[in-house]
């Protein structure tokens, strides 16, 4: 069966209904867009270009949360680190978090952890490109780009130019046994 | 593959260095933030098995395990039942008991850590054995050197002092080799090995040395409470024939060269006072990447892996 996928206008829009939606809500005050290696960080980078134009104070930030996951015990190998860049003030800040993809909810509760050891910001939402459901913590996006119906086993394969070199979203169905 | 334990440089790969020398960046990131702290090794625990007196190698590994937020606990010869004659199967078989997971190890004896490493499948962390091997020290060394020379290809460090009985020396050389660096020695010919690594240069003469053009001078601590001393006439001496006196400092400066030293600095042997306030001394960076580098270790290691199960011989 061939997969569902996403081009790269379906993710353009998302990422544009992301930037209205977040300028709607927010009515010009500072934010500071934090991006989850990775790919959320390509995802904020977008974001924030198209808020760019706006008369505000924008910071950007890029998060690596590796050090806080909680599957160390599954895992090979430890995941491979990369630098977290977060060269604002966290203290009182309004923070968005963004990702590509929201499926459990572990990754997000790692970034608040990660995020909460620079500083206590004065708020914090969540931005996600895409949103597939399963969660299996109580965590809610507050900003989604594109809504999408998944089985609990299939895989969301998220390809974006600077990362990967197109964009592009697979639905790998899990095939039946 | 995940490596259990880390025992020497020789049983690394270019790679495998080159990944725990990338790993570490990120790792000194986390110093500038207001935490310093992350969950990473959260319910683990780790041992400092201490034989041999040691202050900043025992405090880096603890303040490095501690940052990974894991559990320390220390068995200081001093104070543990080491010293009452416990022998190292009766510590084994209490570590396995206390079910630790990382073992950081200092001995006199050569080949200890490793011994240990075969009989637990705790991931043992070599701090230094005798002559033998000190590869975080050596992996430090090449994390400064990189901060400084990011591709340290062709660059060239001189390593000064007793070289023969010298861990930090044979691992450090090892390491700077697999990266790319060219290293020579510089010491007493009784305490410079004739026989040994190849490509190694060999002086016996500061000055001749100093023709070579190194750009780092790596200066080994004169082991005071070892026996090293008697191989050369007196510490005046020392430091008169391969110490960084005033004069040479004056030398060193306008060549632009750097300056590393593994700490503790005997003061007015292997360098004069003068050394602590040169601008290209690195001596406080090593303190301060030695964290960052056994954090990526830890990190790195895989307790248990590729273990099977264990058997101690009753002879130990």
């Amino acid at each position: 069966m061939q997969p569902r996928t996403l081009n790269a206008e379906d993710i353009a829009a998302g990422v544009e209904r992301l930037a209205k939606a977040i300028r709607e809500k927010t009515d010009g005050k500072p934010l500071a867009l934090v991006g989850i290696r990775s790919r959320g960080d390509e995802v904020a980078e977008r974001v924030l270009n198209l808020l760019s134009g706006d008369d505000r104070e924008l910071s950007f930030g890029v998060l690596d949360i590796s050090l806080y996951r909680d599957d160390f015990e599954h895992l090979h190998e430890n995941p491979a680190i990369k630098e977290s860049e977060i060269p604002f003030p966290v203290e009182g800040a309004h923070i968005i978090l963004v990702d590509d993809v929201l499926f459990t909810g572990r990754t997000i509760r790692a970034a608040l952890d990660a995020l909460s050891d620079y500083g206590r910001p004065g708020k914090i939402e969540l931005a996600v490109l895409i949103d597939r459901g399963h969660r299996e913590m109580p965590i809610q996006p507050d900003y989604v780009g594109i809504p999408l119906d998944t089985r609990r086993l299939d895989h969301v394969l998220v390809s974006l130019e600077g990362t990967d070199g197109m964009d592009e979203v697979r639905i790998v169905e899990k095939e039946s046994p | 593959m995940p490596h259990k334990d880390l025992l020497d440089i020789a049983s690394l790969d270019r790679a495998e260095i080159n990944h725990l020398l990338d790993q570490s960046v990120p790792f000194k990131e986390l110093f500038t933030r207001s935490v310093k702290k992350v969950p990473a090794l959260k319910g683990k625990s780790v041992l400092m098995l201490f034989y041999e007196p040691s202050t900043r190698t025992h405090s880096s590994f603890e303040v490095a395990a501690k940052r990974l937020s894991a559990d320390v606990t220390n068995f200081d010869v001093a104070q543990s039942s080491i010293t009452k004659g416990e022998s190292v199967r009766e510590t084994i078989e209490t570590l396995q008991a206390m079910r630790t997971d990382y073992v950081i190890v200092r001995h006199k004896a050569s080949g200890l850590p490793g011994t240990i490493a075969r009989l637990t499948k705790a991931s043992v962390i070599n701090a230094g054995d005798g002559a033998h091997a000190h590869p975080t020290q050596a992996l430090l060394d090449a994390f400064t050197l990189k901060e400084k020379f990011p591709d340290p290809t062709g660059k060239k460090v001189l390593i000064v002092g007793d070289v023969l009985h010298s861990r930090v020396a044979r691992s450090t050389s090892t390491v700077l080799k697999k990266i790319g660096v060219e290293v020579g020695y510089l010491g007493p010919g009784s305490l410079v090995p004739r026989v040994g690594p190849e490509n190694i240069r060999r002086f016996t003469d500061y000055k001749q040395a100093m023709a070579w053009s190194p750009d780092v001078v790596y200066l080994l601590r004169v082991q005071m409470e070892r026996q090293d001393v008697q191989f050369f006439p007196s510490l005046r001496e020392y430091h008169k024939l391969y110490g960084i006196t005033d004069q040479r400092l004056e030398e060193i400066r306008d060549r632009g060269l750097y300056i590393m030293h593994p700490g503790p600095v005997n003061r007015g042997v292997e360098l004069c006072d003068a050394v602590m306030d040169y601008e290209r001394s690195l001596i406080n960076d090593q303190v301060e990447n030695g964290i960052a580098v056994r954090m990526a270790v830890l990190y790195w290691l895989k307790p248990g892996a590729g273990s099977h199960d264990l058997q101690i011989p009753p002879s130990l």
